[in-house]
């Protein structure tokens, strides 16, 4: 599988390829953060048949529902963006109330705008863990954010 | 008394505009030529010539020019020009040498100077990214293959323009060749500053300058912007380079949060420069122009067919594609008016009014409905095989 990245002058960035059916099918990244998704025309490959906007909140709803890790992703729009984007990691201390609960239920990303993009556990990396992963004492999580939405993610994570 | 005349008239023009802007959305069709027709109509030996706003017309469309050229310069940052000049730098010459020689013989064809030729080789030349970046979203084909193909021919369009309207403000003055060379020679030093400041402290000057308050921003972008216009014109590299500069250096944050903010401002301002530069053309030379407008036209139409053609074959586009992207780039709009404006403002050419006019107003309304039919059309001649469900 090819994917072709394209830039978008003053719009963002697409990506696109061909499935194994031979369909074509693609998304944009707007400079907004919203995402299209694209489904090309079964005769044209040039043409767009089907252009859907996506909120921030559809685009992840999709992503999860696909099952694709947008760790990668995340971390490469670290270069581009705005000062102010960080990465942090957390040991969750014994008895925190979050150990025990899954990632979903610790409500770091609802709560914070946080997102945990790892969770290091006996040394073992677990890259973009899904929503249902269970957070466990001593686990290291790797937290993105503004420094105030980290800071919020580290005493939700933390605090017993 | 005068007052109340005033608000009489500028409201009647106003609504006006609104009332075209709303005909020309039902019919699928860009404002700009309708407020063109409003310019003739208000103006001396139109319909209706205005008496008091005349003069807050002018200054408003001056302000216009900045402002569309600030939008312009907020929507790309740097680092996209840079990428853009290196990738598709041959299509983008291509694009400019087979636009404005249709523009540089009927110059020449008509008995008119240099200046005023040059002046019109950029009318016919450059592509109106306002109109044609409106209808590939309407249309959904942002993610066609052959859009990143128009959008860099556009762009490329735009950063020409940085260095042919000092060009062409030095030679309008009249100055001495030495003076002309030198604002040009300022004009690309202020560019290549600009995207190398951009590059390198662009978040510094955007962090100065954000702020989470609307009206802050707006009025220090304004602000600066009109600054920067200002020097810009007095230096004669003019004040639309100087606001495009600007809007290049803002990124980011800033450039997402106040493009929202700026384009109601821009979309008044704007059309208001539009009714100005309707206003100036007496609307019976308009028909003496229809004929040479309609044959530059045809030259416009076949000239950009074949950059969009070239371009979307460079990026592996099949024929449809081609056709699409020809199209697309057909329309012409704030840019030649922006040209033609500054000429007709040194008062060299009297007959480039109503032929920038008319050749807007054609080309306008050409390009956005070639777009349209442009599938459908090549659909009846051009069948390949479909992709299995």
């Amino acid at each position: 599988m090819d994917i072709e990245e394209t830039p978008l002058p003053g719009i963002g960035l697409k990506h696109e390829f061909t499935v194994a059916s031979g369909r074509r099918i693609g998304v944009i990244s707007r400079q907004s953060g919203k995402r299209d998704l694209l489904i090309y025309d079964r005769v044209d490959p040039d043409a767009c048949q089907e252009e859907v906007p996506l909120t921030d909140e559809e685009s992840d709803a999709l992503a999860e529902l696909l099952g694709a890790p947008r760790i990668v992703e995340r971390i490469a729009r670290l270069h581009d963006q705005v000062t102010g984007l960080l990465t942090e990691s957390v040991t969750i201390p014994p008895g925190a109330s979050c150990s025990g609960r899954t990632i979903a239920d610790s409500l770091v990303r609802t709560r914070t705008g946080a997102s945990i993009v790892a969770i290091i556990r006996h040394g073992d990396m677990n890259l973009s863990p899904r929503s249902d992963f269970v957070i466990e004492d001593n686990d290291t999580v790797l937290i993105i954010g503004t420094r105030d939405s980290i800071d919020q993610a580290i005493q939700l994570l933390t605090a017993e | 008394m005068h007052t109340a005349t005033f608000f009489v008239e500028l409201g009647a023009v106003i609504l006006s505009l609104g009332v075209l802007a709303r005909l020309a959305g039902m019919v699928g069709l860009s404002p700009v030529p309708f407020y063109l027709l409003a310019g003739l109509a208000f103006g001396s030996g139109g319909l209706i010539p205005l008496v008091t706003t005349r003069d807050f017309i002018q200054t408003g469309a001056q302000i216009g020019v900045v402002l569309l050229l600030l939008v312009l310069g907020i929507e790309y940052s740097a680092q996209e020009l840079i990428t853009n000049l290196r990738t598709h730098a041959s299509t983008g010459v291509i694009d400019l040498v087979l636009n404005s020689v249709p523009g540089i013989v009927a110059g020449l064809l008509l008995g008119w100077g240099p200046v005023s030729t040059l002046a019109l080789a950029g009318v016919t030349a450059v592509s109106s990214s306002g109109i044609i970046s409106k209808v590939i979203s309407d249309l959904g084909r942002l993610g066609n293959r052959e859009t990143p193909a128009v959008l860099s021919v556009l762009v490329f369009e735009d950063l020409a323009m940085a260095i042919y309207l000092p060009v062409l403000t030095g030679l309008l003055a009249q100055k001495a060749l030495g003076t002309t060379v030198l604002s040009v020679g300022v004009a690309l030093v202020a560019l290549a500053v600009v995207m190398v400041l951009s590059l390198r402290f662009g978040s510094v000057l955007s962090r100065a300058i954000f702020s989470p308050n609307n009206e802050v921003l707006l009025l220090q972008v304004l602000g600066l912007t009109l600054l920067v216009a200002g020097v810009a014109e007095h230096l004669e590299i003019s004040a639309g380079v100087g606001a495009f500069l600007v809007g290049i250096a803002l990124s980011g944050r800033v450039a997402e949060r106040t493009r929202p903010i700026l384009t109601p401002l821009r979309d008044i301002f704007a059309a208001v420069f539009f009714v100005f530069f309707g206003l100036q053309t007496v609307p019976s030379s308009l028909v003496s122009s229809l004929g040479p407008a309609a044959l530059l036209g045809l030259a416009g139409v076949a000239s950009k067919l074949i950059t969009g053609w070239v371009a979307a074959r460079k990026a592996g586009v099949a024929v449809p594609g081609r056709i699409r992207a020809g199209t697309s780039l057909i329309a012409r709009g704030e840019f030649s008016v922006v040209i033609a404006g500054l000429a007709l403002g040194s008062g060299l050419e009297p007959r480039l009014g109503p032929l920038a006019t008319a050749y807007v107003i054609l080309m306008a309304v050409i390009g956005p409905i070639a777009t349209r039919v442009a599938d459908p059309l090549t659909r009846r001649f051009y069948r390949p095989k479909a992709v299995p469900r």
